[in-house]
């Protein structure tokens, strides 16, 4: 989208579910908007940012999510709407400040919270589904089935939280997130000059009128559950719930978000419109039980479709379990019964296989001439693992550390940590991470590991954190682990961006969320002066790298630190820096299958840009693929990858 | 509004993460929804960067906003930027019917795996549709000085080959809003050599 605020009402447009998350929140009136990067959530606030001139919005990249949450809270409470957004790890980090907001309320400004999960775990490392965070904090929670639909809740949210002076959540997962559709766009205020604005009121007693202190917290909690209250009788006549349907449907499906698409895709393709009814559920927490009732009278069974939880399922079921008179009949088929999965992703195929089953409707599969044929020719279909990307200086880290561990010789092993170097877990970063958990979890690890000596643990242990992540979550724990003096190594792999959900900037990088220039956070300077002995390498640098590893490692004590600099392949590309030179393999050095190496190249260092030429039996550079990076020069044992001249 | 054969129209591009699959399909929606179409474009990954299958999914109706993901077996067109993930994509989505676009230029997948006889493949990727057309779409954008045209050439080859419910015109305003200047003038260049790749082989 070229213009996310054009004013352009009743115009269609097609935009990205966190393109029209962005528009909803402009439209809303936002005048705060804070994130951490977070896949599938990273584009809105680029979005948001892109405006924020024009529209007068503060946008930044906090350090962590708790810190935007933070941000975004404070101006809701000087009265200014404010807008956090955060994949599900990062509500995680935010939970701590979001559980106590809840106690306090929000001020006389709205406040949103998106969340996207991750059903799939297409760029996470879970599963996890935040609706049971709403319900466990006491959150409203409203769920969007499609693009428009999040530009229009994220809207409403913004009144909702007023009426409740609640944070609200918005919850999507990566399909809405990175699903394009139709927009239909809504008016964009008219900006008006609003002064923040934070008032001094203090009632000790009245949580509502002390809006700095999570007060008498059994006051506050009595309050927080009669706002909840307030929200289900809104949601009761909500028209982001809505029927489709038979009065008396044979079957109903209760389903929310991207789930209610799949339902009634499915219901479409069996041609059950007829004996299937279809109840979307957007506000999903707290449950609008008057609707649930009215619809749960009308059916005998009734099916689940949801992401990842059998949230829904298990709320009604509990429902109904406080009227069993009049539903002891009703039967409920989902996750409970098998029909489907508690993990992975939904789908309508799935849904379509689960109403198949349960209306006993035989399926009609593809042409079987047709399907045996494909069965037989995804033989011919190799597997194409994870990878980095060609010229990656991750890749260099790890050969380096790999090499280092080995001439080292007792038993050293990394700690794993969260970005593109999480790979390392495989054979991208020859399998050099040996834990892989939360943001800055390596380092702290680490910590745990270093401060085993009274037990015998002799291993030398290395941590990785990227740049962003290292002020994110690496710093509490080396700050940690220089008080406690435990022994570690420290890697930092600097390639100036938060590379894995696309090249944001961070403190390090002195440049702010809307592309202005920020004071660099100098990472180098501040593990000086935190007590850290600190190198500097370009991991390019294969040899003085490798060795600067083993010799920190061979260290017994003091905090050590490691600044792998090399800027981002793909950020170089964006910004047009030509690669160092053209490779070339010399067919007469290289000895293929008879070298011994065993197809070192390919098959283990395995950048994209080589290939093996399985005729010849040789490697041979990919042209389209490789950039130019020359390292893949310097681990040929025959010397036959060749550094030609520089690309013009 | 041209007709539409079927509800929805499934399109699928298939290929490796890098290639500009996610940008190819999206400069389709923003054109189809400019025609007056409702449309969803999702793109499906594993858990990779650059390198892994990338397989892009748009449904095209007249009247709905379908889920992300194709039905099983319900593809009407597969735009295939690499040939073994066009094949992959066959198993899933294909049937007799389908209509294949291929770009044969394979991508090697990582660790050494070794990529399967290129004839085979192009072989089954006929096999399995009612009508394949192998467009050398790398090669031709070599030759242009960038690979990363192929994915400009296949959108014109794929517009060349008249499968989907718009003009190739209709894709001139979309290419005109996201390029400038040289690079305007490189990406018509591309996109008219797809358009000729498709219809003179």
């Amino acid at each position: 989208m070229a213009d996310i605020a054009i004013d352009n009402p009743g115009g269609v447009v097609l935009l990205m579910g966190n393109e029209a998350i962005a528009r909803g929140a402009i439209e809303a009136g936002i005048g705060v908007a804070a994130a951490y990067p977070g896949s599938p959530t990273s584009e809105i606030i680029p979005t948001i940012a892109a405006v924020a001139g024009k529209r007068k919005i503060h946008v930044e990249w906090s350090s962590n999510e708790k810190v935007a949450t933070e941000v975004a809270a404070a101006a809701s409470l000087a009265g200014i709407r404010s807008f956090a957004v955060m994949k599900q790890n990062g509500l995680n980090v935010a939970s701590d400040f979001i559980v106590n907001l809840n106690m306090t309320g929000i001020g006389s400004a709205g406040m949103v919270i998106f969340v996207a999960d991750d059903p799939g775990g297409m760029t996470s490392s879970n599963e996890q589904d935040s609706r049971e965070v709403a319900k466990w904090f006491d959150n409203p929670l409203l769920e969007a089935q499609n693009a428009q639909e999040a530009k229009e809740m994220v809207t409403w949210g913004f009144e909702l939280s007023e009426k409740v002076n609640l944070p609200v959540f918005l919850r999507g997962v990566t399909r809405l997130c990175y699903t394009r559709g139709n927009v239909a766009l809504g008016k964009l205020p008219s900006g008006g000059e609003k002064k923040a604005f934070f008032p001094e009121i203090w009632d000790m007693y009245n949580p509502a009128k002390s809006r700095f202190t999570a007060g008498p917290s059994q006051v506050a909690h009595k309050n927080l559950h009669e706002k909840l209250k307030k929200a289900r009788a809104l949601f009761e006549d909500s028209p982001f719930n809505s029927y489709a349907g038979p009065e008396n449907p044979e079957l109903l499906i209760i389903s929310s978000g991207v789930c209610t698409s799949y339902s009634l895709e499915a219901i479409e393709e069996l041609d059950v419109a007829d004996r299937v009814g279809a109840l979307k559920l957007g506000t999903v927490w707290p449950m609008p039980e008057k609707l649930i009732e009215k619809r749960l009278l009308s059916t005998q069974k009734v099916l689940f479709v949801e992401e990842t939880d059998p949230f829904i399922e298990r709320s009604v079921m509990e429902f109904a379990a406080g009227r069993l008179p009049e539903m002891g009949g009703l039967a409920f088929y989902g996750k409970r019964s098998g029909h489907l999965a508690p993990f992975n992703e939904q789908s309508a195929d799935l849904v379509i296989a689960a109403l198949a089953d349960i209306l006993n409707i035989p399926l009609a599969p593809r042409d079987p001439g047709y399907r045996k044929k494909a069965e037989e020719a995804m033989a011919l279909v190799p597997a194409r693992p994870i990878n980095m990307c060609a010229g990656c200086p991750h890749r260099a880290t790890f050969w380096a550390v790999k090499n280092a561990i080995a001439r080292d010789g007792r038993n050293g092993f990394v700690c794993g940590d969260i970005g593109c170097y999480s790979m390392a877990f495989a054979a991208p970063g020859f399998y050099q991470a040996r834990t892989m958990h939360a943001m800055g979890s390596g380092i702290g690890m680490a910590n745990g590991f270093g401060s085993l000596g009274d037990y015998g643990f002799d291993q030398p242990v290395l941590a990785v954190s990227g740049d962003s992540t290292f002020y994110h979550a690496a710093l509490p724990a080396l700050v940690n682990g220089i008080y406690n003096q435990s022994n570690f190594t420290l890697l930092i792999l600097d390639n100036s961006a938060t590379a894995m959900t696309g090249f944001q900037p961070h403190p390090g990088t002195g440049m702010l969320a809307t592309g202005a220039p920020a004071p660099i956070v100098d990472m180098e300077g501040l593990c000086r002066s935190l007590g850290a002995e600190v190198r500097v390498c370009d991991p390019f640098d294969l040899e003085e790298t490798t060795d600067a590893i083993l010799a920190m490692m061979q260290k017994k004590s003091g905090a050590r630190v490691i600044i792998m600099r090399h800027i981002c392949q793909l950020l170089k590309a964006k910004r047009k820096i030509p690669g160092e030179c053209k490779m070339r393999v010399d067919d007469e050095k290289c000895l293929g299958d008879s070298c011994g190496c065993d197809q070192l190249c390919t098959r283990i260092f395995g950048c994209p840009g080589l290939m093996w030429d399985g005729a010849a039996k040789k490697a041979v550079i990919d042209e389209a693929i490789c950039v130019g990076c020359g390292l893949c020069a310097d681990i040929c044992p025959a010397g036959a990858i060749i550094r030609e001249e520089a690309r013009p | 509004m041209r007709s539409l054969t079927k509800e929805p129209f499934n399109l699928i591009v298939a290929g490796v993460g890098g290639q500009g699959n996610v940008l190819l399909s999206a400069f389709v929606g923003l054109a189809l929804v400019n025609e007056g179409f409702t449309v969803t474009v999702a793109d499906t990954f594993g858990v990779s960067q650059r390198g892994g299958s990338v397989t892009s999914h748009i449904k095209i109706s007249k009247k709905a906003s379908y889920s992300s993901v194709t039905l099983e077996g319900k593809a009407d067109v597969v735009l295939g930027m690499e040939p073994v993930e066009t094949l992959r994509a066959l198993g899933e989505f294909g049937n007799p019917q389908v209509v294949v676009i291929v770009n044969p230029r394979p991508v090697h997948p990582a660790g050494g795996i070794p990529y399967p006889d290129l004839d085979l493949v192009k072989q089954a990727i006929s096999g399995l549709s009612a009508r394949a057309s192998f467009i050398n779409a790398t090669d031709e954008a070599l030759k242009m000085g960038d690979p990363l045209f192929a994915n400009i050439i296949l959108l014109g080859a794929l517009m060349g080959a008249d499968v989907l419910p718009l003009e190739s015109g209709a894709m001139l305003p979309i290419l005109q809003e996201r390029f400038s200047g040289a690079m305007y003038d490189k990406n018509i260049e591309a996109f008219n050599r797809g358009i000729d790749l498709c219809r003179n082989p």
